[in-house]
């Protein structure tokens, strides 16, 4: 809080990031210990977490302002013109101060309190349990088995307690190939295919230098390829260019040498490291954030800046290890320098791939879970948590996503999520308001006490999982251990429109036919609830004359009956709605009501606008008003307000 | 359909189609495989129309309705003369005699009469005067085309000429002239005898160059896009540059630009639009009809979209036969050869995307317009104009594409399952960030579809069972 001088600015105008003639909306900016907030005029409000927040500019004093540019980490850009210089001044030294935590202690997640009391909070974090995942997937068994090497993490800081090896590999076995390996990081098990006995397996770069070698580390290799009775050999993937690799050879690190490891295949996958795609992501946005941008010099800056092309080299290498694993039954071992950027996108995209357990909801936590977090995915430094070096940035996990998003766009029914779910773990990524993604690995995690300390995301996702949830999905589609096998042609990856300009709403379609179809089958399913309870009461009911009987059917069917027998509107003069009409009504009223989570007032008044549309014109397509008014209300909350307006929508 | 051969020991034809597909076959026997190859060449490169497939075509569907009459002139003014006496029908062009590439009907301002229009086509480029294309029922401001007005280098006018363009303007009212093309290119057509209108002589009028492709440069684009849709082998950045650098979106985004200025001067400035750039059957028609895409739902539904095109790419005198005779894969230049149609239905894909609840007609039936103006049993897309139709006796002697869409179970394909009518303007967005390579047409041959189908059938599923569940409760 002593970094706020000033709390409240009025007058501020908020301008549009693309309008050529400068459109603007004037409003309030708050700040507080956690957001920026930005009301406008009519009332609507920008939130920004200041943890979001990735840059903030001032730009040269204009006659109407000072403005102030604040680049946001999940790609949103807002631009505010603040009348006083000083404000703007005192606002972003504030910013500059608040957006850059300098102790994990400082960020959101230890101050924010979702009300959940402690048990909630301990079973929040055992929702996703890893030795459960590791069972489900085949292990310990005859090959494989839990070591307790790591357990105080002697051998290796980085990684999690719990690592699974070869059975053949001892004790001994593994602390030499550690001592031979880039920060410790030997060679474990990552994901195995129960069906082929192969194994995905991961570690860094071997010490390797020029010529020298290790035996220790030269058995757990083959350890792991006689752990894997299907297949002799196995495919050790560099996932760095070669020339990378070589080049490490010079500082004592470097590559396995085919001849020194009995059945190894040996295969550099060429994706570029985190410096190229951080300046790769920097071009992009350059590129996407010009103001009337051609077509030419869109494609031509997507061209330079290479994303699209990374993208496809991860998702190709992804491809690679799978081939290697469902065609050949071979276990591959893959790395990078480290083994916790390259190695934890193509482990994590093979394993989506092979096993469809992780295209479902909780699956998906799941494998974030182990090749992301528990692995050492240095989420700390890669999305600047703390202030600290920014040659550490890299926007690998949002590779991940994308790639992930290129999948759901080539198989539209093989994932139970939505892009809604890909962006909002990318929010939470950075964040800072849940503890799973804070500091560099588990170890650190634990000096933390994150699990007392903060709240974990995954069940509040599950939560609210019907939003996440894709309405195509067919679980049929992809039983159990299906490969998904993707085209990577270059034509079939695009830019992420959604993501990169998420909050630009004007560059959207209009429409969206997903939504549309994401809230119809949710109505269908509401539908089906109604019709299963007026069967029920008409079974119960036979007998009494019609015409009561759907009256009342009507009434003790839903659970506010008495609106629709005198809403304020009706007057007694009105004729009253047809009685099927109103049965339809009703149904569509109450789902509206299920779906804003509104008090019971919105049906009311959405009825009373329908009666006098229906007196306007007895013909009147009712089902096609009330979709309208459903489809046309931008936000929850003002659709009471605005119910005149929409309405006027609909009869033009 | 073009056609190339290999020889080997076994003979190889490679058929590609003018729908960008391509088919390879392989014919044991050379001499079988040349008849067949040479057979293909004879009959995809036919000389005369009266020998194409739609003379020759017999429908083994029952015609409910008659697609050549199911679009007239006159019953289109009927409902314009409900809202607006200030129009009228003429029959001046009735012989062709005045403007060969107009229809016999045309509507243009009661005010104006016969004698006066005679003139104004003198003074307009291939005698196409100005003629109303759309009425706007929300404010009464219209939108005219037309060609170039011959003013040469010496700056002719026309009295008659501005007295009709200034006949389209309520008292006290401004419009626009949208020229689509650049101010330099709209210069230089007056040492050929055109020009632009001088605001001296059309002061209440503010002319706006939009710069719109023609001809061959469009054509090149085509081939271009093609050709980097068909190599898969492409790495990533050759993909883009190829893209790129055939500058087909950046076509598609001046184009759909133009069509939203347009829109924009009559729905929110309130000020009436003339439209033309040279000859006025090409980039005037793109502009003309996106323009009542955008404005006018009654476009967006399929009824109300064959009328558009039979209004303004048919009746207005798109050179089709001309435009679309080889599409992308012809060996030899053709000189008159041109995407412009393609271009539209593009443009038409790119709003249908961006409102996929808005439009009564689906991808499908776009895609159906784009392969049956190339090639079809049926006679609509013959001929350059109506007076090449009418002496094509095509009304007679083929068939219409209409009488074969508009029967239901037909009409059902092409349906959108997500329509709702909406009455609205709608705005799409040129964002290149917004706009989309129409993979239904360019990647339709090079990429599964499986799944893509798979998850559209089970979209309509979802859908069709909505209904049903409605209509339950309803019950």
């Amino acid at each position: 809080m002593e970094h706020i001088r000033t709390t409240k600015v009025e007058h501020v105008k908020l301008l549009d990031r693309f309008s050529t003639s400068n459109k603007s909306l004037a409003g309030t900016l708050y700040l507080t210990a956690t957001h920026l907030l930005f009301i406008d005029a009519n009332q609507r409000e920008t939130w920004i977490l200041h943890h979001h927040i990735a840059a903030v500019e001032k730009l040269p004093l204009t006659t109407s302002g000072c403005p102030l540019v604040i680049q946001c980490k999940n790609f949103r850009i807002v631009h505010f013109v603040v009348p006083r210089e000083r404000d703007c001044h005192d606002i972003y030294n504030s910013l500059l101060q608040l957006s850059k935590a300098a102790k994990y202690e400082d960020l959101y997640a230890f101050s924010y309190n979702p009300k959940q009391n402690e048990s909630e909070q301990v079973k929040g974090w055992q929702l996703i349990d890893l030795a459960e995942e590791y069972k489900r997937m085949g292990v310990p068994n005859d090959y494989w088995q839990l070591s307790d090497a790591n357990r105080d993490y002697k051998i290796c800081e980085t990684y999690p307690r719990e690592l699974y090896v070869p059975r053949t590999a001892s004790k001994p076995i593994i602390v030499g190939s550690s001592k031979f390996r880039s920060k410790g990081r030997f060679p474990v098990l990552s994901y195995y295919h129960k069906d082929k006995k192969a194994a995905i397996c991961r570690c860094s770069q071997p010490l390797s230098g020029f010529s020298a070698r290790c035996l220790e580390d030269e058995h757990m290799l083959q350890a792991i390829s006689k752990a894997n009775p299907s297949n002799r050999y196995m495919y050790v993937m560099d996932t760095r260019p070669k020339l990378n690799a070589m080049a490490n050879r010079a500082a004592g690190k470097g590559y396995e040498n085919e001849d020194n490891y009995s059945n190894i295949r040996f295969q550099f996958v060429g994706i570029e490291n985190i410096h190229v795609m951080r300046s790769s992501l920097q071009k992009l946005l350059e590129v996407s954030g010009t103001k009337g941008l051609s077509v030419n010099d869109f494609l031509s800056g997507l061209e330079n800046s290479g994303w699209l092309r990374h993208i496809k080299a991860v998702l190709d290498a992804a491809v690679f290890l799978v081939k290697a694993v469902a065609v050949e039954s071979a276990s591959v071992l893959v790395h990078c320098s480290d083994g916790w950027d390259r190695t934890s996108q193509v482990c994590s995209l093979g394993a989506l791939l092979l096993d469809s357990y992780y295209r479902t909801i909780k699956g998906f936590m799941v494998l974030i879970e182990k090749d992301w977090i528990s692995f050492g995915h240095k989420f700390s430094d890669r999305c600047c948590q703390l202030d600290g070096d920014p040659k550490e940035i890299s926007p690998v996990f949002t590779q991940f996503l994308e790639c992930v998003w290129n999948l759901t766009e080539q198989f539209p029914q093989a994932f139970e999520y939505n892009e809604a779910f890909l962006l909002q773990i990318h929010e939470h990524v950075h964040s800072c308001q849940f503890g799973n993604f804070l500091g560099n690995c588990q170890k650190e995690r634990e000096e933390l006490k994150l699990k007392e300390k903060t709240y974990s995301l995954w069940p509040f996702l599950l939560d609210e999982q019907k939003k996440y949830q894709n309405p195509l999905y067919k679980p049929s589609f992809s039983p159990n251990l299906t490969l998904l096998e993707p085209n990577t042609v270059s034509f079939n990856f695009k830019f992420w429109r959604n993501m990169y300009h998420q909050f630009d709403r004007s560059m959207h379609p209009r429409q969206s036919v997903y939504d549309l179809i994401m809230d119809m089958s949710e109505q269908n399913k509401q539908l089906e609830e109604d019709i299963k309870q007026l069967e029920a009461k008409i079974k119960q009911k036979r007998g009494r004359s019609d015409a009561v009987l759907v009256k009342e059917h009507q009434q003790s069917a839903h659970p506010a009956p008495v609106m629709l027998k005198t809403p304020p509107f009706f007057k007694k003069d009105q004729p009253l709605i047809p009685l099927n009409d109103a049965v339809l009504i009703f149904a569509f009223a109450q789902w509206c009501l299920t779906r804003l989570q509104r008090e019971v007032s919105v049906p009311c008044q959405l009825l009373s606008a329908l009666h006098l549309l229906y007196q306007l014109d007895s013909d009147f397509p009712l089902k096609n008003i009330l979709y309208k008014l459903v489809l046309y209300h931008t936000s929850e909350t003002n659709i009471t307000d605005n119910i005149g307006k929409r309405y006027q929508f609909v009869i033009v | 359909m073009s056609c190339s051969r290999f020889l080997g020991s076994v003979g190889t034809i490679i058929i590609k189609c003018k729908d960008l597909r391509i088919i390879q076959l392989d014919i044991p026997g050379m001499e079988e495989c040349l008849n067949i190859a040479s057979s293909i060449e004879a009959l995809s490169t036919l000389d005369s129309v009266t020998l194409m497939y739609p003379f020759f075509y017999r429908p083994m569907f029952e015609i409910v309705e008659d697609g050549w009459s199911a679009f007239l002139p006159e019953k289109e003014f009927e409902v314009l003369s409900s809202v607006t006496d200030e129009w009228r029908l003429s029959y001046i062009n009735k012989d062709f005699s005045i403007c060969p590439s107009y229809p016999p009907v045309v509507i243009v301002p009661r005010s104006i009469d016969d004698e006066t229009l005679q003139k104004v086509a003198v003074y307009r480029h291939g005698g196409r005067f100005p003629v109303l294309s759309y009425y706007h029922k929300k404010n009464g401001m219209v939108m005219m085309r037309s060609s170039q007005p011959l003013t040469g280098t010496n700056g002719r006018r026309c009295k008659e000429d501005e007295k009709l363009v200034n006949a389209t303007l309520r008292p006290g009212k401004r419009g626009y002239i949208i020229d689509t093309r650049s101010l330099n290119a709209a210069q230089q057509a007056r040492a050929k005898g055109g020009g632009f209108e001088q605001e001296v002589y059309y002061p209440q009028w503010r002319r706006i160059h939009r710069c719109i492709e023609r001809f061959n440069i469009l054509q090149e684009s085509l081939i271009k896009l093609v050709e980097a849709c068909n190599d898969q082998s492409h790495n990533m950045d050759r993909w883009l540059s190829k893209l790129e650098a055939s500058n087909w979106m950046t076509y598609i985004k001046e184009i759909l630009t133009a069509a939203c200025l347009a829109a924009q001067c009559i729905d929110r400035e309130g000020a009436s639009v003339l439209v033309h750039g040279t000859e006025g059957t090409d980039s005037t028609l793109q502009v003309t009809s996106l323009a009542q895409i955008i404005l006018d739902p009654d476009c967006r539904t399929i009824q109300g979209f064959e009328s558009l095109l039979v209004r303004e790419w048919l009746q207005a005198g798109h050179p089709f036969q001309q435009r679309c005779a080889q599409s992308a894969y012809s060996n030899s230049k053709q000189k008159f050869e041109a995407p412009v149609f393609l271009l539209f239905l593009d443009c038409v894909w790119q709003i249908l995307h961006q409102f996929p609840c808005s439009f009564e007609f689906n991808e499908h039936f776009l895609v159906t317009l784009f392969e049956h103006a190339y090639a079809s049993q049926f006679g609509t897309f013959l001929g350059n104009n109506e007076n090449e139709r009418s002496k094509l006796k095509l009304q007679q002697k083929t068939m219409s594409l209409w009488s074969w869409v508009n029967q239901p179970e037909e009409l059902k394909n092409f349906q959108n399952p997500l329509f709702e009518a909406n009455s609205l303007v709608i705005w799409p967005s040129v964002a290149p960030q917004s706009l989309q390579l129409w993979e239904g047409v360019f990647l339709r041959w090079n990429r599964p579809s499986r799944f893509l189908d798979e998850a559209e059938e089970e979209m309509r599923r979802i859908i069709d069972y909505n209904r049903f569940l409605l209509d339950k409760v309803k019950d």
